[in-house]
C-alpha cells in the first residue's frame, strides 16, 4: 500500500495524525525509560546478590520512606502529565471544526456506503478533498461497526441507534485504508473501503460523476456495471446458457424459481435478486451469487435495472412508454434515455433543483 | 474432571504410599480401597486440598483446549486470505479461545487451584470456612463447563468473548442461549469461592497471625474475593438480560427492540474489567511469595503491597468506562475514565518497583518458580506500560480494537496471571503431589515460554499500532510479516507449554520424592512434614511469632526440626552462598549481629 510511516506507526496523512503520534511518542519513550530502568535494576541485582555471590548481605534491609515516596510521586507526575495532554488531544479529535464538509457514512454487514450533500452516493469507496475538513456522520443499519483510518489516526463505533462522527483533514493526496474495527460477523476482515483524497478540483469532478463517466444515461451505466462487476461471467445477453440466468428477454416475463412458483420478473424483482440473491432462487440454478451485489448503490441499481430492461421486448417498450408518464420509481426514472427527462437523481422533486449528474448530458 | 482425577493426580500406590517420615500421603490415604471407591471418595471430598487439584486438572483441560484453538488461530494468519478456515470457523475459533480463556481459566485459574490448595495452610487452618461451599463451586464450574461444551455441540457461537449487542441478540443461535446461560452458572462458582475465602482469611487465621503478618498471597486471594463477590452478580445479571432479550424479544439492548448497545457494554464491563483484577490480583500474590522465597529477603514494602492490592480492588470499579472511548459514551465520562485509570496503574507500578527491590541484599536461587516470577517483572512491566499508553485518550483513538490492544492485554493476562500461575505450580508442586519435577526441563520450558511468549505477542503490539485491527481473519498482504514472525514465535511457546505437561505428567509417577521444604520458604504451609497430616494439614495448631518473611527470626517459630529452619536448607540441596556461611545466605551471621547490638 502507501509507502512511509515508522516501525511503530503507519503512514500519517491528516492534520489529527501529528498530535497524536507526537504523544505516542512521548508515552513509548517515557516507557523505553522505565522499562529500561527496570529491567537493567533486575539483571544487576541478580548477578550482584546470586546466590553464590560473596555481596555483603550483613545489614537487614530497612524500608527507605524517601525511596517509597519517590517511587509514588514520580509516576504519578508523570501519568499526569500524560493525561492532560491525551485530554486535550481527545478534545481536538473530538470536536469538528463549524465548516467542515459533510459526508453520511452507513456501516452495513459488511460494507460501508457514504453518501455526500449533493446526493450522490457510494460503496466501499470514499473520496474527500486535500486539506479541508471532513466529517463523517455514521449509523449503522444493523450491529455495531467502528470507522477506522489508520493513516488518518481516527476511529470511533458507528451505532444504529445514533449518529456519531468522526472528523479529519487529510494533508496528502493517495488512496488509504479504511477498516472495520468492531467485530460485526462472518465478513467483518473484509468490511473495507478506499478512502482517496483528491485536490478540490480532481474531488468535484470526480463527484459529478461518481466515477462513472457523468454523461452516462442509465442503461449506458448498466452496460458499464455488467462488465465491470462481473455479472457477464454468469449471465449472458444471447440467450445461451450460464451459470445463472440469460437477461435476454428476462425482464416482464415470467420466472419459475425453485420452490415451485412463478413471479414476473419486474423491477423490483431484479433489484431483490441483485441485492438478496438468495431469497429468490430461479428454477434449475443454484445459489451460488455472492451476496455482494448488496453493496450496489442506488444509482447503480438503477442503472443495472435499465440495462436489464433493455435486454427484452417487453423491458424496451415499457422504457419507452413509462419516460413519457415520468414515472416517479427509480426504475422508471431511468427510462429517461429515451425520452429525453432529465429528472433522475431526485424524481419527486422539481426539475432542475438537484444537480444530477446525468442533467448535462442533453 | 473429576472421574479422571484420581488416576492422573494420585502417584503409583506402591512407590509413594508412605512419605520419608512416615506420613502417608494424603493422596494415597486410600491407596488400598476399590477404584470405584476411591473415584467416590474425590467426588465427595471435602477437603480443600483435593478440590484444589481438581479444579487444577479440570483448569489444565480447559487451557490446553483454548490453547490449542490460539495455535489453530495463529496457522489460519499465516497468510493474508482465508487459507485453513472459514471466516465462520475462524470468528468461533477466537470466540471460543476467548471465553474458555477468560472466564473458565483466567477467572478461577490461581484462585480456585492454588489459593484452595494453599491458603488454608497458610493461615495454619484446617480447611476453609465452608468445605461443602467449596465443593459446591467445584461442581457448579464443571456444570458451566459442560454448558460451554453444550453450546460447542449446538454449533458453536461467533460473538466474540465480549457478547456485544446487537450482534449477539441474533447471531449464533441457540449456542449463545446456552454459552450466555453457562456464564450465568460459572459465576456463582466464583462467588462462592470469593465469600469462602473472606469468611476463611477473617475467621481462621492462627493465632498470632495478624493481618500484618500475613502471607501477601494471603492479601492477594483477599482483594480478589471482594471484587468476585462484588463484580461477578452483574455479569450474571447481564447475561440473563441478553437471555431474556433473545427468548422474550424485550427491548434492553437492541435498538431495534427500543434497547441501547451502549448500556449492555457498561454493564459487560462492569464486570469484566474488575475481573481481569480477579485474574491478576492473585498473580501479584504468588509473585511477592515467589520473590521473597527465592531471594530469601522480606518483601521490600510490604504494607505497600499488601494495601495496593485492596486499592487497586476497589478502584478497579471505576474504570470500565476506558474500554469505551471511541464507543460513543461522553466525552466527559471517558476523561474521568482516563483519568481514574492512571490511577490505578501506580499501584501497580508500586509493587513492581518493590519486588525489585526485595531483591537487594537478597540470596537470589535461579530456580524454575523463580525464572517465572522474573518473567512476570518483565512481561507486566511491558504490559503495564502498554495500558498507560491505551489509557492515553487520544492515543487509544488509534488503538483502539487494534491488535495493540490484543497484545497488551495478553502480556498482562498471560505474562502478568500465567507466568505467576506456573511459577506458583512449580512452586507448590512439591506440596501438592509429593513429587519434584526435573528441575532441568524446568528451566527449558521456562525459557521457550519466556521466548516464544515475546515473539508472538512483541509483533501484536507492532501490528496494533501499525492499524491491523483485531478479530480479523484476513488481513492487508502489508501485515503478512508480521503475522508469520507471530505465528512462529506461537509454536516456540505452544513447545514450552507441552514440556511443562509432560515432566509434570512425568513427574507425578517417576517424579523424586520431595522432601518438606525444598525452597526453604519460610510461611506455615512449609512448616510440616511433607505430606500434611491428613486431613487437618496441622499436627497442632500453630502460634505464629512473627511475619511471614522475617528469614532472620525464622528458627524462632521452628527451632531446628524438618521444619522451614535452616536446617533443612543444606539438606536439600539449597546451594551454599559464596562466603561458606551456613544457612546459604549469611542469614546467620545477620542474626548474630542483630543479637549482639
Amino acid at each position: 500500500m502507501n509507502d512511509g510511516g515508522t516501525v511503530w506507526l503507519p503512514e500519517s496523512a491528516s492534520t489529527l495524525a501529528p498530535t497524536i503520534d507526537s504523544l505516542f511518542y512521548f508515552v513509548y519513550w517515557a516507557s523505553v525509560i522505565i522499562f529500561a530502568g527496570v529491567v537493567i535494576a533486575m539483571l544487576y541485582l541478580i548477578w550482584k546478590y546470586r546466590r553464590e555471590s560473596h555481596a555483603d548481605r550483613m545489614k537487614l534491609v530497612e524500608e527507605s520512606r524517601l525511596i517509597e515516596a519517590t517511587w509514588i510521586v514520580l509516576p504519578t507526575i508523570l501519568v499526569l502529565v500524560v493525561f492532560v495532554w491525551g485530554f486535550r488531544a481527545y478534545i481536538k479529535v473530538g470536536v469538528a471544526p463549524p465548516d467542515a464538509y459533510e459526508i453520511r457514512v452507513t456501516g452495513k454487514q459488511w460494507l460501508w456506503e457514504f453518501e455526500y450533500p449533493d446526493g450522490t452516493s457510494t460503496t466501499g469507496e470514499l473520496h474527500v478533498p486535500v486539506d479541508r475538513p471532513v466529517k463523517l456522520v455514521m449509523s449503522s443499519t444493523d450491529v455495531l461497526h467502528s470507522f477506522f483510518v489508520p493513516a488518518f489516526r481516527v476511529k470511533h463505533d458507528v451505532l444504529p441507534n445514533r449518529y456519531t462522527s468522526v472528523w479529519f483533514e487529510a494533508t496528502k493526496e493517495g488512496t488509504y485504508k479504511a477498516l472495520c474495527t468492531e467485530y460485526c460477523g462472518a465478513s467483518h476482515s473484509q468490511m473495507t473501503a478506499n478512502v482517496t483524497v483528491q485536490d478540490q478540483g480532481e474531488f468535484e469532478s470526480w463527484l459529478k460523476s461518481a466515477g462513472i463517466p457523468s454523461d452516462a444515461s442509465p442503461v449506458e451505466r448498466g452496460k458499464i456495471l455488467y462488465e465491470q462487476q462481473g455479472c457477464n461471467t454468469c449471465h449472458s445477453l444471447d440467450g445461451s446458457e450460464g451459470t445463472g440466468p440469460t437477461w435476454k428477454g428476462l425482464y416482464g416475463h415470467d420466472a419459475q424459481l425453485a420452490d415451485g412458483s412463478t413471479v414476473t420478473a419486474d423491477a423490483n424483482y431484479i433489484r431483490q435478486s441483485i441485492l438478496k440473491p438468495g431469497s429468490q432462487i430461479a428454477k434449475g440454478y443454484q445459489n451460488i451469487m455472492p451476496a455482494s451485489y448488496g453493496s450496489l448503490s442506488e444509482r447503480e441499481l438503477t442503472g443495472l435495472v435499465a440495462f436489464i430492461k433493455k435486454q427484452s421486448e417487453k423491458g424496451r417498450a415499457e422504457l419507452k412508454a413509462a419516460g413519457a408518464t415520468s414515472d416517479s420509481t427509480a426504475a422508471a426514472a431511468a427510462d429517461s434515455i429515451s425520452t429525453g427527462d432529465e429528472q433522475q437523481q431526485a424524481p419527486s422533486g422539481p426539475p432542475g433543483a438537484m444537480p444530477s449528474a446525468e442533467a448535462s448530458n442533453q | 474432571m473429576p472421574t479422571s482425577t484420581p488416576s492422573t493426580a494420585a502417584p503409583s500406590s506402591t512407590a509413594g504410599a508412605r512419605g520419608t517420615d512416615g506420613y502417608t500421603h494424603y493422596l494415597n490415604k486410600d491407596a488400598d480401597q476399590p477404584f470405584y471407591q476411591r473415584v467416590w471418595n474425590w467426588m465427595t471430598t471435602v477437603d480443600h486440598k483435593k478440590i484444589g487439584l481438581m479444579y487444577g486438572v479440570s483448569l489444565a483441560i480447559v487451557f490446553l483446549v483454548a490453547g490449542v484453538l490460539a495455535m489453530l488461530m495463529r496457522m489460519e494468519l499465516l497468510s493474508p486470505g482465508p487459507e485453513l478456515f472459514a471466516n465462520d470457523t475462524y470468528n468461533q475459533l477466537f470466540t471460543m479461545h476467548g471465553v474458555l480463556m477468560v472466564f473458565l481459566f483466567l477467572v478461577p485459574s490461581i484462585p480456585a487451584m492454588l489459593g484452595n490448595f494453599v491458603l488454608p495452610m497458610q493461615l495454619g487452618a484446617k480447611d476453609v470456612a465452608f468445605p461443602r461451599l467449596n465443593l459446591a463451586s467445584y461442581y457448579i464450574y464443571v456444570a458451566g463447563g459442560l454448558m460451554t461444551v453444550g453450546a460447542i455441540l449446538l454449533g458453536g457461537l461467533d460473538t466474540g468473548w465480549t457478547f456485544y449487542t446487537p450482534y449477539s441478540t441474533d447471531a449464533g443461535g441457540n449456542a449463545v442461549l446456552v454459552m450466555t446461560a453457562a456464564l450465568f452458572v460459572t459465576g456463582f462458582s466464583s462467588i462462592f469461592t470469593g465469600l469462602n475465602f473472606i469468611v476463611t482469611i477473617h475467621k481462621m487465621r492462627a493465632p498470632g497471625l495478624t493481618w500484618n503478618r500475613l502471607p501477601l498471597f494471603v492479601w492477594g486471594l483477599y482483594a480478589t474475593s471482594i471484587v468476585q463477590v462484588l463484580a461477578t452478580p452483574v455479569i450474571g445479571i447481564t447475561m440473563i438480560l441478553l437471555i431474556l432479550e433473545r427468548t422474550l424479544s424485550i427491548g434492553i439492548f437492541d435498538p431495534a427492540l427500543g434497547g441501547d448497545p451502549i448500556l449492555f457494554q457498561h454493564f459487560f464491563w462492569f464486570y469484566s474489567h474488575p475481573a481481569v483484577y480477579i485474574m491478576i490480583l492473585p498473580g501479584f500474590g504468588i509473585i511477592s511469595e515467589l520473590m521473597a522465597t527465592f531471594s530469601r529477603q522480606r518483601v521490600y514494602g510490604y504494607t505497600a503491597i499488601a494495601l495496593s492490592s485492596v486499592a487497586i480492588a476497589l478502584l478497579g470499579f471505576l474504570v470500565w468506562g476506558h474500554h469505551m472511548f471511541v464507543s460513543g459514551q461522553s466525552a466527559v465520562s471517558a476523561i474521568i475514565f482516563s483519568l481514574i485509570t492512571y490511577l490505578i496503574g501506580i499501584p501497580s507500578g508500586i509493587k513492581v518497583f518493590n519486588w525489585v527491590a526485595t531483591m537487594y541484599k537478597g540470596s537470589i536461587w535461579l530456580q524454575t518458580p523463580m525464572l517465572y516470577s522474573l518473567s512476570f517483572l518483565f512481561l507486566f512491566t511491558i504490559g503495564g506500560l502498554t495500558g498507560i499508553m491505551v489509557g492515553v485518550l487520544a492515543v487509544d483513538v488509534h488503538l483502539h480494537d487494534t491488535y495493540f490492544v490484543v497484545g497488551h492485554f495478553h502480556y498482562v493476562m498471560m505474562g502478568g496471571t500465567v507466568m505467576a500461575l506456573f511459577g506458583g505450580l512449580h512452586y507448590w508442586w512439591p506440596k501438592m503431589t509429593g513429587k519434584m519435577y526435573n528441575e532441568t526441563l524446568g528451566k527449558i520450558a521456562a525459557a521457550l515460554v519466556f521466548v516464544g511468549f515475546n515473539i508472538t505477542f512483541f509483533s501484536h503490539l507492532i501490528l496494533g499500532s501499525q492499524g491491523m485491527p483485531r478479530r480479523y481473519a484476513t488481513y492487508l498482504p502489508r501485515f503478512e510479516t508480521l503475522h508469520q514472525i507471530s505465528t512462529y514465535g506461537s509454536w516456540v511457546l505452544g513447545g514450552g507449554m507441552f514440556l511443562i505437561l509432560g515432566y509434570l505428567l512425568h513427574s507425578m509417577v517417576w517424579g523424586e520424592e520431595a522432601t518438606a521444604n525444598p525452597w526453604a520458604a519460610p510461611t506455615l504451609e512449609w512448616t510440616h512434614t511433607t505430606p500434611m497430616p491428613d486431613p487437618h494439614n496441622f499436627e497442632h495448631t500453630p502460634i505464629v511469632t512473627r511475619g511471614a518473611y522475617d528469614f532472620h527470626k525464622i528458627e524462632e517459630l521452628i527451632p531446628g526440626g524438618d521444619g522451614a529452619g535452616d536446617g533443612a536448607v543444606t539438606e536439600v540441596g539449597v546451594p551454599a552462598s559464596g562466603d561458606g556461611a551456613s544457612g546459604g545466605d549469611g542469614q546467620q551471621r545477620r542474626r548474630e549481629t542483630e543479637q549482639s547490638s
